[in-house]
């Protein structure tokens, strides 16, 4: 080792002992809860850590509130860091930090089965629970996988749902999120198979890939429209496409003869489910999932379950949860959000 | 004796006196001047680009007439790039003083942000002032960048990519992870997203009126030619007296409020607008000037060209997967052209330099 390179590592010993008592110092401000934060030592007093796919996004911001209340009403501290853009290793270092912090559970929706495979690991060795939610990691990255629904009843009622309003018969097209999004591609596969055994009549000719970017999305669907003239219907499984579709629809003379659906968020379909645009999406309810996810991350850490199948808790007004195969939870089965209903939901 | 004409006399020709001829080292064109612009248009680098756009369009349209032909294909055809010719022409103002300006995105993100915030906060906000604050925020946030690459002297790359992160984090500790959607914007608004005038979109007229605009006073006026002479050689245009600082700063502040103006054009067009709007899109407008053959080292090029250059990446981006070709070579084919668009420039530039060589020999 140099002497040069010597004197730089202890310079970066040096800042990350001074980050890291800096982190510690807020956390203890933060931590002004009535459980005596001091108390307790060692013992586990509840740190969740949410790590979305990406900040900015509506949707995680609706379920990371979901699961602040969740925490927060077991006495628990929240906090929520997470990448700018949805790219597959964005989220490791936010991983690590929190491992370093060895909060007690960390809270994921994974851009990669992989990419963070690692990172997560570490954090388990290091004592602290991981849960999956929205968007999962290969099995052995994690304790426990939230299911929004499943695959399959989603895959099941966005297809339903298109091949209702087109008809049963013609051209459609999938705006999805990145090429390498887990959950996108699940349900891409669902539908593909879903069409081709109970609509035989209705081609699905493309799937473009967006990037959970407006404007990107925006633009992936004038291209659709354009390459593919006789295309009767866009399902979109990620909010921030199907949101950018309506609005290039909105403005089209494609408006009304190209269906669209998929899931969304009521804020942001609002306008377009009013002009006619889109007759009806679909989603859970993102808090209700974040929800879920905190109060699985509590039965964790307390050891009231380990997250084989078969292990039952119950997550405050959610009611009773059992844990399935491969250590999944499923929240329940998908809404649809219309023209009826949307004004009772502001998220 | 009254029909007699007066006796003409006989007029002498008077031939102007050429003894002392001046020999020059390039003899300025002996033709026409309608055959000269001809000619030198027919060389021009815009106008290879144009050809490559229309041929483009063309293969596209045959493939399905609807890219040209059908009312929503025609409006896309020219409202797309608008976006990207706005920022196209203030990065190629940049570039031809030898700089490079690679905040324009974060700028552009930071307006967008802005004129959602608004129209939330100040319901019946007038669009115009919308539109004058996006200006002005864009040219503060261009000045910044202006002084501290005039003033600092440091290269204008290493300036512009520390003043990109800063502006994306402005945007980001202000939006958080709040977004604009498109029902937080008047209707109004919106509508000028798509609103046509003589089927010509409103968005396309405005990139139009300011490539105009910038395009005469590069091409006329005398501190517009004053670019190109620091962009050939920055220290002789100091030692000849230019005031290059204020040029430089000049070139920025235009930078900055194109890019501001392009930020208020991506909300009223997308309609939802979150902290991570116009990710990227500065490496985009770089290859739109460089495509449109303004020369990276400054000095050469037009914004005629700069916007040439992002309409055909747009369109190209546009008409590849109709052509049934996958998302990887369409990134490929865009790299070749800003590839094949700098051989061009070192050919050309060898063959000036060889035929002036030549031109000094002979005389």
């Amino acid at each position: 080792m140099t002497p040069i390179s010597r004197r730089s590592a202890v310079l970066g010993v040096a800042a990350l002992s001074v980050s890291l008592a800096l982190t510690g110092c807020t956390k203890a401000a933060t931590g002004a809860t009535p459980s005596g934060s001091g108390s307790g030592g060692a013992a586990a007093k509840l740190s969740v850590v949410f790590i979305p796919k990406n900040l900015g996004n509506p949707y995680f911001d609706t379920s990371d509130a979901g699961g602040k209340k969740a925490v927060e009403s077991l006495g628990g501290t929240y906090s929520e860091v997470g990448p700018q853009q949805a790219s597959p290793d964005g989220q490791v270092q936010y991983i690590n930090t929190a491992a370093q912090q060895h909060v007690s559970a960390l809270v994921v929706s994974a851009n990669d089965p992989k990419a963070i495979g690692d990172a997560l690991n570490q954090a388990r060795k290091g004592g602290t629970k991981v849960v999956t939610f929205d968007s999962d990691t290969d099995p052995q990255y994690r304790d426990l996988f939230i299911n929004q629904a499943s695959p399959e009843g989603l895959a099941k009622v966005e297809v339903d749902g298109i091949t209702k309003q087109i008809g049963d018969s013609g051209e459609i097209a999938i705006l999805s999120a990145s090429a390498n999004a887990t959950n996108q591609n699940a349900w891409i596969d669902l539908m593909k198979k879903d069409l081709a055994a109970n609509h035989p009549n209705v081609k699905l000719v493309d799937v473009v890939y967006g990037n959970d970017d407006d404007q990107t999305s925006f633009d992936k669907t004038a291209a659709l429209l354009q390459t593919h003239p006789n295309l009767k219907g866009i399902i979109s499984p990620t909010t921030v496409g199907i949101a950018a579709a309506g609005r290039y629809l909105s403005t089209s003379d494609k408006k009304g003869k190209v269906a669209l659906t998929g899931l969304g968020t009521p804020n942001q379909m609002r306008e377009y489910v009013k002009n006619g645009t889109v007759k009806e999406f679909y989603l859970w309810n993102p808090a209700d999932l974040g929800a879920l996810a905190a109060y699985a991350a509590d039965a964790l850490v307390k050891g009231t379950i380990t997250g084989k199948e078969g292990d039952t808790f119950t997550a405050g007004s959610l009611g009773s949860f059992k844990v399935g195969a491969n250590q999944t939870v499923l929240l329940g089965d998908p809404f649809a959000f219309n023209a009826g209903n949307i004004d009772q939901f502001k998220f | 004796m009254t029909t007699a004409p007066a006796p003409s006399k006989e007029p002498t020709v008077t031939v102007p006196d050429t003894s002392t001829e001046v020999q020059l080292l390039v003899e300025p064109s002996s033709l026409a001047p309608r055959r000269r612009m001809a000619q030198s248009l027919l060389r021009s680098r815009e106008l290879s680009i144009l050809a490559v756009l229309l041929l483009v369009i063309a293969a596209a349209t045959i493939k399905n007439p609807s890219f040209l032909l059908s009312s929503s294909g025609w409006r896309d055809l020219l409202l797309t790039p608008s976006m990207l010719i706005l920022l196209a022409v203030g990065q190629a103002a940049v570039i031809i003083t030898r700089n490079v300006d690679l905040s324009v995105g974060s700028v552009l993100g930071l307006t967008a942000y802005l004129t959602g915030r608004l129209f939330i906060d100040h319901p019946g906000i007038p669009v115009v002032v919308v539109f004058a604050a996006g200006l002005l925020v864009g040219a503060v946030l261009g000045l910044v960048n202006g002084l501290l690459v005039a003033l600092g002297r440091v290269p204008a790359l290493v300036i512009t990519l520390g003043t990109l992160y800063i502006y994306r984090g402005l945007v980001l500790s202000w939006a958080g992870s709040s977004r604009i959607n498109a029902s937080d914007l008047p209707a109004g608004f919106l509508a000028l997203g798509t609103q046509q005038i003589l089927t010509i979109p409103v968005l396309f007229l405005i990139a139009v009126v300011v490539l105009s605009a910038v395009g005469y006073y590069l091409y006329t006026a005398r501190s517009g030619r004053e670019f190109y002479a620091i962009g050939s050689d920055p220290d002789a245009a100091v030692l000849y007296g230019l005031n290059v600082r204020r040029r430089v700063i000049g070139a920025f502040l235009l930078s900055g409020a194109l890019a501001g103006l392009a930020g208020v054009v991506f909300a009223a067009r997308y309609g939802s607008v979150s902290s991570d709007a116009g990710t990227g899109i500065e490496l985009q407008a770089v290859a739109a000037a460089v495509i449109g053959g303004v020369a990276i080292f400054g000095g050469s090029g037009t914004v005629w060209g700069a916007a040439i250059g992002a309409v055909l990446l747009v369109t190209i981006n546009r008409a590849l997967p109709m052509l049934g070709i996958p998302d990887f070579w369409q990134q490929a084919l865009v790299g070749a052209l800003i590839l094949s668009a700098i051989v061009l420039d070192r050919v050309l530039s060898a063959r000036q330099s060889r035929r002036l060589v030549e031109a000094r020999d002979q005389s």
